[in-house]
């Protein structure tokens, strides 16, 4: 079994009578990890027991532990020799999405904190 | 082969190196190529997302994100997306051990939940046009239907696509070729619910915190 040990596609799940933990188990694993995420997501934006400023942060935090719930337990993206050419994509993916996202944020924050015109004069341009 | 190479191999393990192992199946060159489409897919949404960061506060004097999303009805619809994607991989399961119908069952659960979402995806935007807050309205606004929108549309494309695979499995059968597009299509539906976790929680909770 050659195949097995150097290359596993993603989203591969083993068949039941050769794997330890069965399919149906990870999956339901998985699926009550994300159910319990995304509860504490709804709980999180909606509280007011938190410290306001915080939960951005947490909402992110948690959106990011979800995402890694799903690529583990339903995409099968695994730490293991036979997944390092999915991982290394995964890695090159995520640089280009953070490059894109933060890089965009940055430059536009930075463009409008130096160039916002005064309120007034703001205001007299939206009018047209 | 030399008398050298042989002892050589002997002392190898059961299975050959990487570098002589030979080129991959089939079947992990497809879903590896399909996980490269996958991930370029998603960098389309994040430049999305990254126009969405951009003008979340550029609404012109039209309605906030906070005066026109409906919380409950994003939580069902999170429900569903996420319970689709469960049934989707039970369904992968049922086709590992062509179990065909299993395999029925799970791809009906999971079109049903996935039109069950897009069904709630369109009325909230039907309630939000009848608001007057419509893509022409503001930056804000075009930025949200464009990035909500290309997430439905992905969605629609998925049941699409399931709906011809399951004319296949009844036609074909369990061919290699059938099991290969399944397992795409299994990749591309978990990757859909990958998103909306960014998107539920970026649009959705982060737009009604005050």
């Amino acid at each position: 079994m050659t195949e097995a040990l150097y290359d596993r596609p993603p989203g591969y799940a083993v068949p039941a009578e050769v794997q330890e933990p069965s399919g149906f188990l990870v999956y339901t694993i998985g699926l009550v990890l994300a159910v319990v995420l995304t509860a504490t997501s709804f709980w999180v934006a909606n509280t007011s027991l938190l410290w306001g400023p915080g939960v951005p942060v947490g909402l992110v935090v948690l959106a990011i532990a979800q995402m890694g719930v799903h690529l583990v337990f339903f995409l099968h993206i695994t730490t293991g020799p036979d997944n390092t050419n999915n991982v290394l994509a995964l890695a090159f993916g995520l640089l280009v999405v953070f490059l894109v996202i933060a890089g965009s944020t940055w430059i536009m924050t930075n463009l409008n904190d130096n160039m916002m015109p005064p309120p007034e004069l703001m205001n007299s341009h939206m009018r047209h | 082969m030399s008398v050298a190479l042989a002892t050589y191999d002997a002392e190898q393990p059961a299975f050959a190196p990487a570098s002589e192992a030979g080129p991959a199946p089939k079947r992990i060159v497809v879903a590896y190529g399909f996980w490269v489409f996958l991930l370029s897919d998603i960098i389309m949404f994040s430049a999305l997302f990254a126009a969405y960061a951009v003008l979340v506060r550029a609404t012109a004097g039209g309605p906030t994100g906070a005066q026109v999303f409906n919380q409950v009805s994003v939580a069902i619809e999170t429900g569903c997306l996420l319970a689709s994607s469960y049934t989707c991989g039970l369904m992968s399961l049922a086709i590992g051990s062509r179990r065909r119908a299993a395999t029925y069952v799970g791809a009906l659960a999971t079109f049903v939940l996935g039109a069950a979402f897009l069904g709630l995806e369109l009325r909230e935007f039907a309630s939000m046009i009848a608001q007057g807050a419509t893509p022409q309205r503001s930056a804000f606004l075009s930025a949200f239907f464009a990035l909500v929108g290309c997430h439905g549309l992905h969605v629609t494309a998925g049941l699409v696509w399931l709906t011809v695979m399951m004319a296949q499995v009844a036609v074909k059968g369990f061919r290699a070729n059938v099991q290969r597009r399944l397992q795409c299509f299994a990749l591309f539906w978990h990757a859909l619910d990958i998103i909306w976790v960014g998107l539920f929680t970026v649009v959705y909770l982060m737009g009604v915190v005050p």
